[in-house]
């Protein structure tokens, strides 16, 4: 294949090169971060939660008449017995906040009790002995609460922490070498230290932010009832038996006492649930930039089968000339798709500069990690296979044309 | 003669309606991608308060000295402590305090069930601040306020649901057990962004649904529904009264300045109470106070989601894509005419009229892909629904405007994109293309 008359034929229509070329190479910076966006996004959605999901659902009770701290001890304790009760529950605790919740309390963590900066941050989780069997998490080390070890107390008590469970992550943050277990930390702010007594599997915080993204897995699960103006109760159905444990939770917490808020719309939710809401903004995301990129890549197709069309019914006579003159039908199929080729990789090397200068953008921008040069590289195959996909027809067309076209309309 | 263009124009589409379609959906879809994106990110990127953004001030003052203070900026509001005590000093025009409070509502007399409604323990003057409208009487005066009185304002839709949308000024509700006289009722309010209330993050959270009294709300001990950030500083007691005393942050205070001579009078009164501080023992580190605006304000806290934003410019690189593609298919279009246009030139068209005739052939192009992109934008608005967080998505709504901005934003750039083709037409010579026919 000659690629000098493809050179001269096109210096004679510079501007549907040039055009071509420009669409390939915004084409590409685009769907480039474009797919990157939608692979961040989805490694987000899909990290673990470290909570058995199936058959959890959680339910967020608000005391209608904020009564005293006696009375909401009682009754919590009185619900977590009726639910444990019913015959689809398979166990219940109660805590002030759970995995991918969105929002709660986080506790700056110190290894000393002088230490200016925060060693890191974490979820505080308000647990029982029942806790993590209703999550449905492991313990990697050490030992559960014992119900004797459950405390009670109001949000601005001293926090009831003398022994804690923490997470993997946190263990692993707070002691890179050795075990976190039987150590001292410091949970509360204050001068109290926390021994850890047992460490559990990956289990995730409720800090879905993403400037929490450092301490998406740090929780510690403090053994006391919080005696809020509200609680939650984290219930495990039986196997199978979610719906109508989710029936039956709010109809015996209510049986046990009127004076609580369950509200209709989201105060009984399925981890299912709590899920989607966390991750509803990044499904979103994805979602668009995968319409945006399928569209994008339609248009650009679209675009060169256009273009070249055109330019195969203005060269139809020197295409005759051509075959008139010896050239076989692969030779003239040859010459567009030749054409194409290098009018892509052309639009293709600017593409590439252009994608990862919008990422770095991005990166100062927006926090966002770096574009890794594989999705470059697939963009530059994928905008490379979809031109010649995209140029095939017209050229085919050209392919057809008749030696005879030489001699007419002369 | 634009008539007779337009007329030209239409019937040169329908001569080739591959290109021409494929021209309309590149305008139609680009232009969609772009005001969807767009309508979502005005409204979070909108001025809330316009005409007085300059004049309303939040008040930070750095309670936590530069050890413990985020890279030298104070919290992002104050301490229970100093907002009462500024508040107190009345240096400004106008100044208001508040916490987030989410009481149960126990509605009057009939026997339905308690719920929990939204709402801030405020102060008189923020009624004023903030220009909440009025249905029914008004708000508390400041004598209620230093009266501690049992009074309150609903909104209108909370009015909707206990009161039936009657006048409910006089009677009374029950929040927390505990009975307020209603003093006045809110028309519909919901300034978007919630620039007052960034510190809790409810700058797109739920409309507000009530107002009480601050120092009655804290009289009954009502915990803060809002944020409460105790920084990372060790020593704040133990209890509701050390908490309620010390150095954790949760009440936002913002102050009204009618000008910049009003500002400079209350950064100096600002300094000087942290230099107070200081001298009282308090503070060990010079004062380190901050005076912002609502603009300042709103891109300190950065309000506007990245996703908007990165959503916006990527449908704005998709539109120029669009327009790059109409340019190639115009020029083909165009040029396919050659033949035509050398004709007219040798009946003594000037090249002005070919410019006329192609402008305004694009135009229709134009006209087509904007009509399309409002059917795609009407569309797309249902889309934003399923794919965002209603507290989003619910920002995005098909207006006059953005019908307008749509269709003129189509054409105008679709002329634009004819320009370079166009150019090219009225270059034809006319002779070359009569000889070779």
């Amino acid at each position: 294949m000659q690629i000098k008359p493809i050179l001269a034929a096109m210096r004679h229509h510079k501007a549907g090169t040039v055009l071509i070329a420009l669409q390939i190479a915004l084409t590409l910076a685009i769907v480039c971060n474009a797919l990157f966006i939608i692979q961040q996004r989805t490694a987000r959605v899909s990290r673990p939660s470290g909570v058995e999901e199936t058959d959890l659902f959680v339910i967020r009770s608000d005391w209608a008449d904020k009564s005293d701290p006696r009375r909401i001890d009682a009754q919590m304790q009185a619900d977590l017995i009726a639910l444990r009760q019913l015959g689809s529950v398979q166990e219940a605790s109660s805590t002030n906040s759970f995995p991918l919740r969105g929002t709660g309390w986080d506790n700056f963590i110190k290894l000393q009790p002088d230490q200016v900066k925060m060693t890191t941050d974490a979820a505080i989780f308000f647990a029982d002995e029942r806790t993590l069997a209703a999550l449905g998490t492991r313990l990697v080390a050490g030992r559960n609460f014992t119900a004797g070890e459950i405390g009670a107390q109001q949000p601005r008590d001293a926090l009831h922490s003398a022994q804690v469970i923490i997470s993997k992550a946190l263990a692993e943050r707070l002691f890179p070498q050795g075990s976190a277990l039987g150590k001292t930390i410091y949970v509360s702010m204050g001068r109290t230290p926390s021994t850890v007594i047992g460490i559990t599997d990956t289990l995730q915080a409720h800090m879905t932010g993403s400037w929490a993204n450092p301490y998406a897995y740090n929780a510690v699960l403090i053994p006391a009832r919080l005696l809020n103006d509200y609680t939650y109760y984290l219930v495990r159905a039986r196997p199978g038996q979610l719906a109508a444990a989710m029936r039956d939770a709010p109809k015996a917490l209510y049986a046990q006492s009127r004076m609580r808020i369950i509200n209709a719309k989201d105060g009984v939710m399925s981890f299912a649930q709590v899920r989607r809401r966390a991750y509803e903004r990044d499904v979103g995301m994805a979602i668009l930039m995968g319409i945006i990129s399928v569209v994008l890549l339609a248009i650009t197709a679209a675009g060169i089968v256009g273009l070249t069309s055109f330019w195969v019914g203005q060269r139809r006579k020197q295409i005759g000339v051509r075959r008139a003159l010896g050239a076989t039908r692969g030779d003239i199929l040859g010459h567009f798709l030749t054409e194409n080729l290098l009018i892509g990789i052309g639009g293709v090397l600017i593409g590439a500069v252009l994608a990862v200068g919008i990422n770095l953008w991005m990166v100062a921008q927006f926090e966002m990690a770096r574009l890794s040069l594989a999705y470059v590289v697939a963009g530059v195959v994928a905008l490379l296979l979809l031109g010649q996909g995209a140029v095939l027809a017209p050229a085919l067309r050209a392919s057809r044309v008749s030696p005879v076209e030489a001699t007419r309309s002369v | 003669m634009f008539a007779y263009y337009l007329q030209l124009g239409l019937r040169s589409l329908r001569r080739s309606p591959m290109l021409t379609a494929l021209m309309v959906m590149a305008v139609g879809f680009g232009v969609a991608a772009s005001m969807i994106t767009w309508s979502v990110f005005r409204a979070v990127s909108g001025d809330p308060i316009p005409g007085k953004s300059a004049q309303l001030y939040t008040v930070l003052i750095d309670n936590r000295g530069p050890q413990y203070n985020d890279n030298g900026e104070p919290p992002e509001a104050l301490t229970y402590t100093d907002a009462t005590a500024l508040v107190a000093a009345g240096k400004a025009a106008h100044q208001t305090l508040f916490y987030n409070v989410a009481p149960s509502v126990l509605p009057e007399g009939n026997q339905s069930l308690p719920f929990i409604a939204n709402g801030y323990a405020t102060n008189a003057d923020f009624f004023g601040m903030f220009d909440v409208p009025f249905e029914y009487g008004g708000g508390w005066h400041a004598s209620d306020d230093a009266g501690r009185a049992a009074v309150a304002v609903i909104s209108h839709e909370l009015n909707q649901q206990l009161f039936g949308g009657a006048d409910s000024v006089g009677r009374e509700i029950t929040m927390d057990r505990h009975t307020y006289r209603i003093v006045g009722v809110a028309a519909h309010w919901d300034p978007k962004p919630r620039f007052f209330d960034l510190f809790s993050g409810n700058a797109f959270g739920d409309p507000v649904q009530l107002y009480l009294p601050f120092a009655r709300a804290v009289d009954v001990q009502m915990d803060t529904a809002g944020r409460n950030n105790c920084g990372s500083n060790a020593d704040f007691g133990v209890g509701r009264d050390a908490w309620l005393h010390g150095e954790c942050v949760w009440v936002p205070m913002w102050v009204e300045l009618p000008d910049p001579a009003a500002a400079k009078g209350y950064r100096e009164f600002l300094t000087n109470y942290a230099a107070e501080q200081q001298r009282a023992g308090r503070f060990h580190w010079a004062p380190n106070v901050r005076l912002r605006d609502v603009n300042d304000w709103l891109d300190h806290m950065r309000v506007v989601p990245p996703e908007s934003r990165i959503s916006l410019m990527v449908a704005l690189g998709f539109f120029v894509i669009c327009l790059v593609n109409t340019i190639g298919l115009l020029l083909a279009k165009f040029m396919r005419r050659a033949a035509e246009i050398g004709v007219r030139r040798a009946l003594g068209a000037p090249r002005l009229e070919i410019y006329h005739q192609f402008l305004v052939e694009a135009g229709t192009v134009g006209l087509a892909g904007g009509v399309l992109g409002l059917l795609l934008t009407a569309l797309g608005m249902f889309g934003v629904g399923l794919l965002f967080e209603p507290e989003i998505a619910r920002l995005a709504h098909l207006d006059l405007s953005l019908v307008a901005t749509t269709l003129l934003v189509a054409i105008v750039a679709t002329v634009l994109a004819a320009f370079y083709p166009t150019w090219r037409a009225a270059r034809v010579q006319p002779a070359w293309q009569l000889k070779s026919n």
